[in-house]
């Protein structure tokens, strides 16, 4: 008995280090991207300074001699990220705040996760919804020479990143706790001054950190651009010209880039400035949203 | 003045309601439309059948079974790795230190960009492993792509779990492990479920990842190994809309294809949110 009993502890401390082991893959994982992107991205500067690389302003990666100026890609990015949150964030703080103050608990029961289904749908087929049904509406409406441009690949970018910003800050919103608002409804406050003077402002990190990470996985977002936003590398003068954001420009490229060649190189260098990007982008997050929270009780 | 304020809020409240469900108009326009278009392209053969006459006719076999065969793959890395992980983080870790150290690479993890995962499976699996483009590359990429998915709503199932659950085991003389396999595992098990149906809808569903590390355009037969290349759904979407002579002869092959994509995502995403919700009703009763 006393022997068996000791085995059982003796597996249990076993178990203990290696599913601690276990759980530094993770780790491991986001340390090897690091080393890889770092490794296969790195070369492309010995031929381009890391200056002409941010800031020349043409892509030319198979003419000769091959330019690598990675600036109209990083202005599409922000450009297709800026306008889809103009676009997304209204939508989504509509959302959350309909959800947690507004809507009836039935019609929040069947809401919600429609919302979530939102999130769950491929970005490949929000890209072919753009692809032959927007783009083409967008062509007739506005007499465009294409309607695969920036305005439509942000559209189809807002949808997506509504999910996870609605979902945070209803979250956000949802935990401000009854007292405040009952402190102000008893100055005589309605509900909306209440919302909007109390609520919202108490609730204002967790939609901060709603915002960056909807951000951050807009400018990630590859297969909607790739498919929508019209592929041209030049620095865009309107929202309606098309552009090639920088997830777009790896994808449409990498199969035709040899291994190991300039260009190969160049392309995981723009993975670099997307990784770099979204991860100050995801700390922020994770420091805003630890830094102001109402302690659940 | 009292009457102006109501007026405003009466105001901005029908605003509120009708960006709202603008929202979800606009996710039941997309949903309408496609399946309003596709709905006639789906038929036994199609789902049965390989491509055939240079794609602009027969079915998408070969893309439903190579996809099938990346969810069964990427969940095979991610659901042993994630639950451990999860296990680990909720039920053994005493470190605050090298439990924040971890939970930093899973929150980051979580924001990599899907095309950065495509250069990290190209550059580490297919490349420096030498895997070649293929199932295993593919399955690899998916599979790390997801661990974050599943040991977050692992995590969550294993915190609804009630401490006293714990206690109670502890005391009756039943060590961490004995205590975590007969109790907190088999009462957390709709959670964890959830987390599984959320990652396979999105091994099902992703495609930067897939483009260079295990998708091809057309295959003439089913793979044989974990080696060989596959056709997936969301690619063959990709390259029917986009690249090829017949863009506007395989419309409708196109639409079927997403439909069929759709369906399966929904299903499995659809499964894992009711679970999850009769598991929240379940312990919140």
């Amino acid at each position: 008995m006393l022997f068996k009993r000791h085995k059982s502890v003796i597996y249990d401390l076993v178990l203990e280090r290696a599913f601690l082991v276990v759980a530094f893959a993770s780790v491991m994982v986001l340390f090897l991207i690091m080393l890889f992107l770092f490794k296969e991205g790195i070369p492309v500067f010995e031929t381009v300074t890391v200056d002409d690389f941010l800031l020349g302003t043409e892509w030319y990666p198979t003419s000769e001699p091959a330019r690598f100026g990675a600036f109209p890609l990083i202005i599409a990015s922000l450009f297709v990220t800026m306008i889809a949150c103009v676009v997304a964030i209204p939508l989504s703080l509509s959302i959350a705040i309909y959800l947690s103050e507004l809507a009836q608990p039935v019609l929040r029961e069947i809401i919600k996760p429609t919302i979530e289904i939102i999130a769950s749908i491929p970005s490949v087929v929000i890209g072919f919804f753009g692809m032959v049904v927007v783009a083409p509406f967008l062509q007739d409406q506005f007499n465009l020479d294409t309607g695969l441009n920036a305005f439509n690949a942000s559209i189809m970018l807002a949808f997506m990143a509504i999910p996870t910003i609605a979902s945070i800050s209803e979250d956000a919103i949802s935990s401000v706790p009854m007292e405040l608002k009952e402190a102000s409804y008893a100055l005589g406050a309605n509900k909306w001054q209440t919302i909007f003077h109390i609520t919202l402002p108490a609730s204002l990190s967790g939609i901060w950190t709603a915002i960056i990470l909807g951000i951050s996985r807009v400018i990630g977002e590859t297969m909607v651009v790739l498919m929508v936003a019209g592929g041209a590398t030049t620095l865009p003068t309107s929202i309606f010209d098309p552009v090639r954001p920088l997830t777009a420009n790896i994808a449409a490229e990498m199969a035709e880039a040899p291994y190991q060649s300039d260009h190969y190189h160049a392309l995981f260098a723009i993975g670099i400035i997307l990784f770099v990007i979204t991860f100050i982008f995801n700390i922020l997050a994770d420091y805003l949203s630890n830094k102001y929270k109402f302690k659940e009780n | 003045m009292k009457n102006q304020a109501a007026l405003i809020e009466k105001t901005i409240f029908v605003i509120l309601r009708l960006l709202s469900f603008s929202v979800i108009g606009f996710l039941l326009l997309i949903l309408g439309y496609i399946f309003y278009k596709g709905a006639s392209a789906i038929s036994w053969d199609f789902l049965t059948q390989m491509p055939s006459n240079e794609m602009r006719s027969g079915g998408i076999f070969p893309a439903i079974v190579g996809t099938f065969y990346l969810m069964l793959g990427s969940a095979a890395i991610s659901i042993p790795i994630g639950i451990i992980t999860a296990i680990y983080l909720n039920e053994y870790a005493n470190n605050p230190g090298v439990v924040k150290i971890i939970r930093l690479g899973i929150n980051n993890l979580a924001g990599v960009p899907s095309v950065v995962f495509g250069l990290f499976g190209l550059s580490l699996f297919v490349v420096f492993m030498d895997f070649g483009s293929s199932i295993i590359a593919g399955s690899l990429t998916l599979g790390v792509l997801n661990l974050p998915v599943i040991i977050r709503s692992t995590e969550e199932a294993l915190m609804t779990v009630p401490g006293t659950f714990r206690e109670a085991s502890l005391s009756l003389g039943a060590t961490r492990w004995q205590t975590i396999y007969k109790i907190v595992l088999p009462s957390s098990l709709p959670g964890i479920l959830t987390g599984i149906m959320l990652s396979l809808g999105r091994a099902a569903g992703e495609t930067a990842p897939i483009m260079f590390t295990v998708a091809t355009y057309y295959t003439p037969g089913l793979p044989s190994s974990i080696f060989h290349e596959v056709m997936a759904l969301p690619y063959h979407i990709y390259v029917l809309a986009t690249a090829g002579t017949h863009i506007q002869e395989t419309r409708h092959i196109q639409y079927g294809t997403v439909i069929v994509l759709i369906m399966l995502v929904l299903l499995l995403n659809l499964t894992g949110v009711i679970l999850r919700y009769r598991f929240r009703k379940r312990l919140s009763s």
